[in-house]
């Protein structure tokens, strides 16, 4: 196989769905087991996948998902997301896949940065202290483009 | 490397001609040279793959011989890739 030419990996990661986190975070793991650099850039429901109390309860969406296959009404009955999160975390758990407080744990160790938006965290009245240890820090995203410091990095928006 | 069967990427096709020897040849062409704790590291390794254990890097956080900030100090640019390959084992197939 040959070699990739990307050198880093830049995430924003904008939404809070399980689906959505665990996308960006198996990208970044990614990146890093092949010796690629990754960030992550927590922004606005993004947020919560970085707020101690929160990271622990996020959810898949089952409405507005065409690919639940159920009627929307039904995605929004009471307990409907809690049930479909829970199948879905029971497969995640088959295949390995760490919760997502250990996978932070991993992403930092493995020298991935995570920086929440500065912007977001004013708007959601947060504080360092709400946000995970393992945080590099709160950056704007003039700050976080700055990251991007050699050639062949590239952006993504989750 | 003579004697040895390599597949494309540079791993090991035939375990049984695996040798220290073989490894220190293999870790020396990724820039590594062999420390005790490398070593620890690629007995695991073979023994989780003898067990017919998927590798992943959540399972190197719970070896217990060694933590994920080291594994990529010790095996830099793709470590499981790079430690997997000089360990004679097949590169892992999971994504995380």
């Amino acid at each position: 196989m040959p070699k990739s030419n990307v050198k880093k990996m830049l995430f924003i990661l904008s939404k809070a769905t399980i689906e959505n986190v665990y996308a960006a975070f198996i990208m970044a793991n990614g990146a890093r087991m092949e010796g690629i650099e990754a960030e992550i850039f927590f922004t606005f429901f993004g947020l919560e996948a970085i707020q101690k109390k929160k990271l622990e309860h996020l959810h898949v969406a089952t409405v507005g998902n065409p690919a639940m296959h159920m009627p929307t009404m039904l995605g929004g009955l009471p307990g409907m997301e809690a049930l479909a999160t829970k199948m879905m975390k029971k497969e995640m758990e088959k295949l390995d896949m760490p919760p997502i407080g250990e996978f932070l744990e991993i992403l930092s160790d493995s020298g991935c940065k995570l920086w929440a938006c500065k912007l977001a965290v004013e708007m959601f009245h947060l504080e360092e202290k709400d946000l995970i240890d393992d945080l590099d820090g709160i950056l704007t995203i003039g700050d976080f483009y700055s990251r991007a410091t050699e050639d062949n990095t590239q952006m993504l928006f989750v | 490397m003579d004697n040895v069967n390599l597949n494309e990427e540079g791993y090991l096709t035939d375990f049984s001609q695996w040798s220290k020897e073989v490894a220190e040849k293999i870790a020396a062409e990724n820039e590594i040279s062999l420390t005790d704790k490398h070593w620890e590291v690629v007995d695991f390794l073979q023994k989780k793959h003898n067990n017919e254990e998927a590798l992943s890097i959540r399972g190197i956080k719970k070896s217990g011989v060694i933590n994920i900030k080291e594994f990529y100090d010790l095996f830099p640019g793709g470590p499981l890739k790079i430690s997997t390959k000089i360990a004679g084992i097949p590169k892992p197939k999971s994504c995380i």
